[in-house]
């Protein structure tokens, strides 16, 4: 091959994916250098945005343990979540699975179906049944007498799970069922022929090489709970604020964008090393499983 | 006395019947196989016998006892499926070990037993490999030696060998068969190639759609195949057009310028099948053309047209001068190398 051709065919490549390379930096990477940087400048509430290179929002954020409570609510409101999910989601896979052809597919278009609705809709379904003294359900039981007052939902934390769980369930079912897809159609037939009960299959068989499934399924559904916006402004509203919803009103009603970065900063690091590090961890459990 | 005993048994999915009418005992210690093209119910008739499938009528039933009555999971078989469906996620030793751990054994007498089996089927030293870290031959054996180590009544085999390549194809059969002799198990191969059937099982079981077709030695179903079906499935053969002339006063059986003395108690029209490898080539008997004559190393391959129509022709390669393309012959073979059927005249 002459010289000519040997670098044209080196550069061909780069060359064939700069489109998507500059789309990829033009879109996320820039403005994501600007949020970062954008975290370590000054804001008065008279004297707007200084372009000034200071530790103030970070150091606001590790003293004040009004961050800290906040941070920590965020997650454990996307561990719940996850947990949440998982022991419904992987269940609904298992049976979904089991279900024959027709049932099966109908059963899957209603898991899923929702995710072509918009997830504002599905929270605010939840908040029209729950809704204080006005919502469906409540007003029923009230006056069956079954409750005297409204059962609290909105602005609890217990409101946000169980809403955000409804949101996420697809994702799980989605990559249990991928991992259902992987099993082996006879294994269970074998498990059975040498004597094993069926709570024993599922223990011992199908459990274990369904988990990777889980798991990714716990990963995407961890992530997008923690970084979820929509839902958890719906139910907790300004009463009850996570990571989001703290840095989205930093940014609109406080006008205080470089705090608000420094908080969206923080979620996004922390968010990613949480994912990488358990991603790490599952794939090296499944190591010698799993190829 | 019958030790495995299918009496009548039959499938019906929907309104489709895939086994009718299967019946079969089989004895102590006995090598059967089902042989059968694709689709006509050898997996179903297996799966009835594991307890996975319920039989829509019939009994099947195991030393007497009704097995159809017994959970799968009590029947105590040894199954070994033809994707192997080895549980992934335990090593080779933990997977023999499975069917030992449902039934209670000491772990003393587990770790034993799972070194014993995995030996036998020539896996010494691989006690802790996964199976996804196997190659298929070996998977097949870790499959082989936990439907064994369980010490089965019966063991069942769905097609174990066809997804391996057939050099290994062959060393397992041989292997299976030792192994098979020595422990004296009970064993049902299915499968859809006649040489492993032929070479492994004491008898065959040729089925075609969903019935019983015949059932023999490797030897008699061979040689004396009971319908055209059977003598088409069990390798090449050659169907040759034939009368039987009742009017000599000698009775004749006749195919084109061949004849030979008519057997007893058929009349009219038949047809007369002959092994290729029974054909010699003479001075006598049926016309013949050598349309193409293909050399396979230890034997002769002759494609003819005879007066019958086409004729295949196998002669060993001893050496001797052998006909040309194109050369006229004539076919001839020894009465006792046929068999001659009824054949419906149009
Ligand atoms: N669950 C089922 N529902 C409906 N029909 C079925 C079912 N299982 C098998 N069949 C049909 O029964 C027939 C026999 O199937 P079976 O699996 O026993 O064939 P086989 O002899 O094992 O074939 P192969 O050599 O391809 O494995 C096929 O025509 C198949 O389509
Ligand atoms: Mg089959």
């Amino acid at each position: 091959m002459s010289m000519a051709a040997e670098e044209r065919s080196a550069r061909a490549p780069w060359a064939l994916t700069a489109p998507a390379l500059m789309l990829f930096v033009g879109v996320l990477l820039i403005p994501l250098a600007m949020t970062v940087m954008l975290s370590f400048h000054d804001w008065g509430q008279y004297k707007g945005i200084e372009p000034v290179f200071i530790l103030k929002n970070w150091h606001e954020i590790a003293t004040d343990p009004y961050y800290a409570e906040m941070f920590w609510r965020t997650f454990r409101i996307a561990i719940l979540t996850t947990l949440l999910t998982a022991l419904l989601g992987a269940p609904e896979a298992y049976i979904l699975n089991r279900m024959s052809g027709r049932w099966k597919s109908f059963f899957l278009l209603v898991i899923l179906g929702p995710l072509l609705i918009s997830v504002v809709a599905r929270t605010l379904g939840w908040a029209l049944l729950f809704g204080g003294n006005n919502g469906l359900v409540n007003k029923l039981l009230m006056s069956l007498g079954a409750i005297r007052s409204p059962i609290p939902f909105m602005f609890t934390e217990t409101g946000m799970v169980v809403a955000l769980a409804h949101v996420m369930m697809p994702f799980m079912v989605l990559s249990v069922w991928a991992a259902l897809q992987r099993l082996d159609p006879q294994i269970e037939n074998a498990a059975m022929s040498l004597g094993a009960s069926p709570a024993t299959i599922i223990r011992r068989i199908i459990m274990p090489q369904i988990m990777p499934g889980v798991l990714s399924g716990a990963i995407i559904v961890f992530s997008l709970s923690a970084s979820a916006f929509a839902t958890p402004a719906i139910i907790g509203g300004r009463r009850l604020k996570v990571a989001a919803t703290l840095a989205y009103d930093e940014f609109l009603n406080t006008l205080n964008w470089p705090l608000g970065a420094a908080v969206a900063t923080l979620l996004l690091v922390a968010l990613v090393l949480i994912v990488v590090g358990s991603n790490a961890l599952i794939e090296r459990r499944y190591a010698e499983v799993f190829r | 006395m019958a030790y495995l005993e299918l009496d009548r048994v039959a499938k019906q999915f929907g309104a489709q019947t895939v086994v009718d009418d299967f019946s079969l005992s089989v004895g102590k210690g006995e090598f059967i196989s089902f042989l059968g093209p694709s689709g006509c119910g050898k997996t179903t008739t297996l799966q009835m016998i594991a307890g996975f499938l319920d039989p829509t009528r019939g009994a099947i039933r195991l030393e007497g006892k009704d097995l159809t009555a017994v959970h799968p999971a009590k029947r105590g078989l040894g199954i070994v499926f033809q994707s192997y469906a080895l549980f992934p996620h335990m090593t080779a030793a933990e997977n023999v070990a499975f069917g030992l751990e449902m039934r209670n054994v000491s772990r003393n007498e587990r770790t034993e037993r799972v070194r014993a089996a995995l030996a036998m089927v020539g896996l010494a030293g691989y006690e802790d490999r996964h199976p996804r870290r196997m190659s298929g031959g070996q998977q097949q054996r870790v499959a082989l030696a936990r439907a064994l180590v369980i010490k089965p009544s019966v063991l069942l085999l769905d097609e174990p060998l066809s997804n391996l390549d057939a050099k290994l194809r062959e060393e397992m059969q041989i292997e299976l068969r030792q192994i098979q002799r020595t422990i004296g198990t009970t064993t049902i191969l299915v499968t859809h190639d006649q040489n492993e059937a032929m070479s492994l099982s004491d008898r065959i079981v040729v089925m075609s759609q969903g019935k019983i077709e015949q059932i023999g030695t490797p030897q008699e179903t061979y040689e004396k195949p009971a319908s055209a079906f059977v003598s088409q499935f069990l390798g090449k053969t050659n169907d040759f057009a034939a009368m039987i002339d009742r009017t000599a006063a000698a009775a004749k059986l006749v195919a084109g310028s061949w004849s030979a003395p008519a057997p007893a108690g058929l009349n009219g029209a038949v047809t007369v099948s002959v092994r290729p490898e029974r054909i010699g080539f003479g001075d006598a008997g049926l016309t013949a053309k050598i349309v193409t004559r293909i050399f396979q190393g230890n034997h002769w391959l002759f494609q003819c047209e005879s007066e019958c129509g086409p004729a295949i022709v196998i002669r060993q390669n001893d050496g001797q001068a052998q006909p040309a393309e194109g050369e006229a012959v004539r076919l001839s073979w020894r009465p006792e190398d046929m068999s001659v059927r009824a054949r419906a005249v149009a």
